[in-house]
């Protein structure tokens, strides 16, 4: 219980159903602790700096916060900020408020009974399989809610802003997002995670998305973290009959990133998108263990993950499908790439099938490879430099994924601050 | 404008090129004919500066630069193109795309302006319309899924777009059919000035018809074995490489 209390926090005026649920979070937590090594999903990613190191509880703001924030507005946007863990109404923007949403701070919500906030919130996910996720429940204090109406099609973008740091005080956070799209409602959501520069800390965030039968959901994700954090974050989300889930991860920050995000498709008809792309480089370490649910018929998957690694960089990848005995007609693919720089860069890319139906589609493909020497000598050949040319060849192989951003002005920003922290590592291979 | 002297070029450890003497001047269109494995492609990639081709020996003056010291990408930025044998196919990177970034890259260091996307679309809609290609493959990707008379076209734009002072046409006339060849053909002719030269590298006479060179000749096992005028291609045609000093 010691790593527990040491990094417990919040409130104490919460209602019954937030203690309890901290409590259970709590307990599991004291049973598991931090993963280590010797687990098979932690095989290649020792969380030891995160187990040794004393954070202190996150205050509120620092002094680069408002600053990061303004960074990476998003023009139009519903803005919703979270700033060390807690909603922080004044950074946020509601000027844009659209009918057809509820948003909430977390604790505010709780406090005021916000409808649907005990039904969903800590209950979508099995904390059981993730203990950064119990630790993060241990802690359920704040953060934001979001609940899209029945039959609402939202067209202003909804853009979480997580903000975290400590002006040199080494701090934890843990962010918590709750968003509930209604029956045959749509919605595009955006969360950018954003530090200062240097600044070490620990982010442990949850995201739980409940897609409501014939819902339509982007869910968009910018980790963006200092390069000294420590990034957890998990994504889970349910999908009903017919619903569409699209879950995009890009990743240039945090020395040590850790990523789960888990779809479970749990009505006829489902589909889904998990994609990401991420940039490693120096010493960082970025992992990804993605989880997909094939719970019932007819439900389609499309997963692609892609990674640029350079200097000592590592990258994990793995990427699980499970296709119940109900799941007949599932149709999953799944794609990872990555392309290494450097002679000292490495991924582990590991697919994970398990596969109970008899009448279904799955493929998965993995492939590692350098860039192009042909390409980039064809690029030369026209004028360009080799730094254009690898740049032009980088900018395609992320591009693909980059595409799928369906909101203009968070694309530009992402694809910006993609191609800007790629420039970080000039040093190419010869 | 170009000086090739005593060129000597190995790749993986073999030595192609045994020594090349070649003279380009301004304005001239030459043409390097020789029988598969003679050299002629190995000549055209060492002059782009292909770094799987090694120069163990000799220089090349480019307008009095050392060619052979400068990059592939300076090297077309100082006016030498290379239409490829093999254009790669680039997913991802859009044709448009990457030729402006091209021009650009030289009319920069040609201390130009740079062109923006509207200049840019007007200037390639001209070529466009000389050259007979379709619009819809500046939308593609660079070459990706490009038949290969697609591609060879898609060179000569290129190389109509970037308007270099000397053009190295790699086998461009290889798998065209013949309307194929007349537009590559018309391409090149249209492009032909005083300012400009042409190293036309074929296997074939055929190509010659359409592109007339003021000079030809003949490689064979690495070195040039004749030289002549036009009339050189048409003896080729008729007797063929045999007898031509390729033993």
């Amino acid at each position: 219980m010691e790593a527990v209390a040491a990094l417990r926090q919040g409130s104490g005026h919460a209602p019954a159903w937030v203690k309890e649920r901290r409590e259970l979070a709590a307990q599991r937590f004291a049973e598991v602790g931090f993963p280590t090594t010797k687990q098979e999903d932690w095989r290649f990613t020792n969380v030891a700096p995160i187990a040794e190191t004393k954070f202190a509880a996150a205050q509120g703001a620092f002094a680069a916060s408002a600053s990061l924030v303004a960074a990476v507005n998003v023009p139009g946007a519903l803005r919703l900020v979270i700033l060390n863990g807690q909603f922080a109404a004044g950074l946020s923007d509601l000027s844009a408020m659209p009918r057809g949403i509820r948003v909430a701070g977390i604790r505010d919500g709780a406090r005021d009974g916000a409808v649907g906030l005990e039904e969903h919130l800590a209950a979508v996910f099995n904390i059981d399989a993730h203990p950064f996720a119990a630790l993060n429940t241990a802690n359920l204090d704040d953060g934001v809610a979001v609940f899209v109406t029945d039959g609402a099609v939202i067209e202003t973008p909804i853009h979480i802003v997580v903000v975290t740091g400590g002006d040199g005080t080494v701090v934890a956070a843990h962010p918590r997002v709750l968003v509930v799209a209604g029956a045959n409602s749509q919605a595009r959501v955006a969360q950018t995670f954003i530090g200062a520069a240097g600044d070490e800390y620990f982010n442990n965030a949850v995201a739980e998305v409940v897609v409501g039968e014939g819902a339509v959901v982007d869910y968009y994700t910018d980790q963006r973290e200092s390069e000294r954090a420590y990034h957890v974050a998990n994504i889970q989300a349910h999908v009903g009959a017919k619903g569409v889930f699209a879950s995009h991860v890009f990743s240039t920050g945090a020395r040590i990133q850790r990523h789960d995000v888990g779809i479970a498709l749990k009505g006829e008809g489902a589909d889904c998108t998990m994609n990401g792309v991420y940039l490693a480089d120096g010493d960082r370490l970025v992992d990804t263990h993605t989880s997909l649910d094939h719970a019932m018929p007819h439900c389609t998957s499309h997963e692609l993950y892609k990674g640029i690694l350079a200097g000592k960089a590592k990258a994990v990848f793995n990427g699980r499908i499970i296709v119940r005995i109900d799941a007949q007609k599932t149709d999953a693919k799944q794609t990872n790439r990555a392309l290494l720089l450097s002679d000292d860069a490495t991924i582990n890319s590991n697919p994970q099938l398990e596969i109970f139906a008899d009448d279904v589609k799955c493929t998965h493909g993995a492939a590692v490879g350098q860039l192009d020497d042909e390409a980039m000598f064809y690029l030369q050949a026209r004028g360009l430099t080799r730094i254009e040319a690898r740049d032009m060849l980088l900018h395609a192989f992320a591009g693909e994924v980059l595409e799928g951003l369906r909101i203009p002005a968070l694309r530009e920003q992402i694809e910006t601050n993609f191609f800007t922290a790629l420039s970080r590592d000039v040093e190419l291979k010869a | 404008m170009l000086e090739v002297q005593n060129l000597k070029v190995r790749v993986e450890d073999r030595e192609i090129l045994k020594g090349i003497n070649l003279t380009v001047a301004k304005g001239e269109v030459h043409a390097i004919m020789g029988p598969n494995g003679s050299g002629k492609s190995t000549l055209a990639r060492a002059l782009s500066g292909h770094p799987g081709y090694d120069v163990t020996e000799g220089q090349v003056l480019y307008n009095g630069q050392d060619l052979l010291d400068m990059d592939p990408d300076e090297r077309a930025r100082a006016g030498v193109f290379m239409a490829f044998q093999y254009p790669v196919e680039i997913p991802g990177v859009n044709n448009a795309y990457f030729l402006k970034a091209a021009l650009n890259a030289k009319r920069k260091h040609n201390g130009l302006d740079e062109l923006d996307a509207m200049d840019f679309m007007k200037l390639v809609k001209e070529k466009l319309k000389v050259l007979h290609v379709d619009d819809s493959m500046l939308q593609r990707s660079v070459n990706e899924g490009f038949s290969g008379g697609e591609k060879k076209r898609n060179e000569i734009f290129h190389m109509a777009v970037l308007e270099p002072a000397l053009a190295v046409l790699d086998e461009t006339d290889s798998g065209l059919d013949i309307d194929a060849l007349r537009v590559v053909a018309d391409g090149v002719n249209a492009m032909r000035s005083p300012e400009r030269s042409f190293i036309v590298v074929t296997h074939y006479q055929r190509l010659l018809n359409y592109i007339v060179p003021d000079f030809v000749h003949v490689l064979s096992e690495g070195r040039i074995v004749r030289s002549g005028g036009r009339e050189l291609a048409l003896e080729l045609e008729e007797k063929g490489y045999a007898g031509q000093g390729a033993r």
